[in-house]
């Protein structure tokens, strides 16, 4: 019986095809699974002109949202931002470089 | 000292796309505590939020080794893991300076109650192993029932405030000083709002050699009942007021890490979270004594072990 690999051959695979142990042999394979969709009414807009690159928006996000390259800020990542706005408070410079902004959101 | 540029550059080995809550604070955790070597690490993780957001099937949030274990016994897993390992090495089926690291992670749920028993035990046989405990006070993943981890006035579904009681009625349990009376070369405490207290304790757990064990207070935005955006704030409080004194304890000698420059009222962190609010009706005002009480008279005496 050939075992499932690949995410799509898992999602769709019979108790048969399953990897023993149930073991998952696509790691980080939630890079294809877009929380973005869960943001509810707000979203974080970056503004790079007042950034100073502290990147505590960085660590404090909890779903890896903040990309950044060679230390600095490059945006926000919006497939996987929940919104939470931890980032906009947690942001030291004033005005903040990190600002929540309404978003209408669209029912899929 | 270590900077955030540099940690920025390390690749994640828990990535995006998990099912945490918005604002949780497993992952913020998890970013730098597995940062903080640069081996390969094994990872035993009890049922818990952590756990079931992060390995719904077909999805896997890990980029590393990772292992289900039941809510009692991630610390057996990782022993037993370990032990494997130091037997390979004898039998030079892996290599000498092949070093791997080894972590258990669980739950307040799943390490101050169900999992304790094996965490005792592996500690006590001096495994060379990290636990760390996300302790965000209560079941999350289950309902929000209370936990030996839930605190004193704390309303949680299992003890909610109503008029029979204002919420839990127990103090809760000091795991990190029942883990330091184990007498293991490396125990702390730490908070995720302070990264760098977190990472350079991390870093001291996973290079002891023995076993380590790191309780961090998890903000819980659902649970703990306050707005998403405030997580690192509200553990910031936790540090201000005592009620989460940051420190660690090294082969026996305590120090603390954290000193607030004004020792704030457990007030400043109990009103902004809704599971203490009623705490705060007249007939309940008496807790609110009796949590400043028993903080004051916790933070003399981890005073007073530090001086030892
Ligand atoms: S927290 Fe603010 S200033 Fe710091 S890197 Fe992020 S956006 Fe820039
Ligand atoms: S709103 Fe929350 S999830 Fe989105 S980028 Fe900011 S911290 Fe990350």
């Amino acid at each position: 019986m050939k075992k499932a690999k690949t995410l799509e051959e898992l999602k769709n695979a019979t108790w048969k095809e399953l990897p023993i142990g149930t073991v998952n042999p696509d790691p980080a394979n939630s890079l294809k699974n877009f929380t973005g969709t869960w943001r509810s009414g707000k979203k974080p807009i970056f503004k790079k002109d007042t950034c100073i690159h502290c990147l505590f928006c960085w660590v404090y996000c909890p779903d890896m949202a903040i990309i950044v390259k060679d230390g600095k800020v490059l945006g926000i990542n919006y497939d996987y931002c929940k919104g939470c706005g931890i980032c906009e408070v947690e942001c030291p410079t004033k005005p903040k470089s990190i600002e929540m902004v309404k978003e209408e959101v669209t029912l899929s | 000292m270590v900077r955030l540029r540099e940690l920025a550059s390390m690749e994640d080995r828990l990535v995006s796309g998990h099912g945490l809550c918005l604002g949780c604070g497993i992952p913020v955790i998890m970013k730098v505590v597995l940062r903080a070597t640069t081996d390969p690490i094994v990872i035993a993780n009890a049922t818990g939020c952590l756990e079931v957001c992060t390995s719904r099937f077909p999805w896997t949030s890990w980029r590393t080794t990772w292992m289900h274990s039941a809510f009692e016994n991630a610390a057996s897993t990782i022993a037993g893991v370990e032990a494997m390992y130091k037997a390979l090495v004898r039998k030079g089926k892996i290599p000498k300076d092949k070093k791997i690291k080894f972590l258990a992670i669980g739950g307040d749920g799943g390490t101050y109650d169900i999992g304790f028993q094996a965490l005792s035990g592996a500690a006590e046989r001096g495994h060379d192993f990290v636990y760390i405990c996300y302790d965000n006070n209560v079941y999350a993943n289950t309902g929000g029932q209370r936990s030996a981890a839930t605190p004193l006035g704390a309303s949680a579904t299992t003890s909610p405030a109503g008029s029979k009681i204002p919420g839990k009625m127990q103090k809760r349990k000091d795991l990190t000083q029942i883990m330091a009376a184990h007498g293991i070369p490396y125990v702390a405490q730490a908070s995720p709002h302070r990264w760098m207290d977190l990472y350079n304790k991390a870093k001291k757990a996973f290079e002891v050699d023995g076993p380590a064990f790191l309780n961090v207070l998890t903000p819980c935005p659902l649970e703990w009942k306050y707005d998403e955006s405030q997580g690192m704030r509200i553990a910031n409080l936790a540090a201000d007021t005592c009620v989460w004194p940051l420190y660690e304890v090294e082969n026996g000698k305590y120090k603390i890490n954290y000193f607030p420059k004004e020792k704030l009222p457990v007030i400043k962190w109990l009103e902004p979270q809704g599971r203490f609010r009623h705490l705060f009706k007249e007939e309940n005002k008496w807790l609110i004594d009796e949590i400043q009480k028993s903080v004051d008279e916790d933070w003399e005496r981890l005073q007073r072990l530090a001086k030892l």
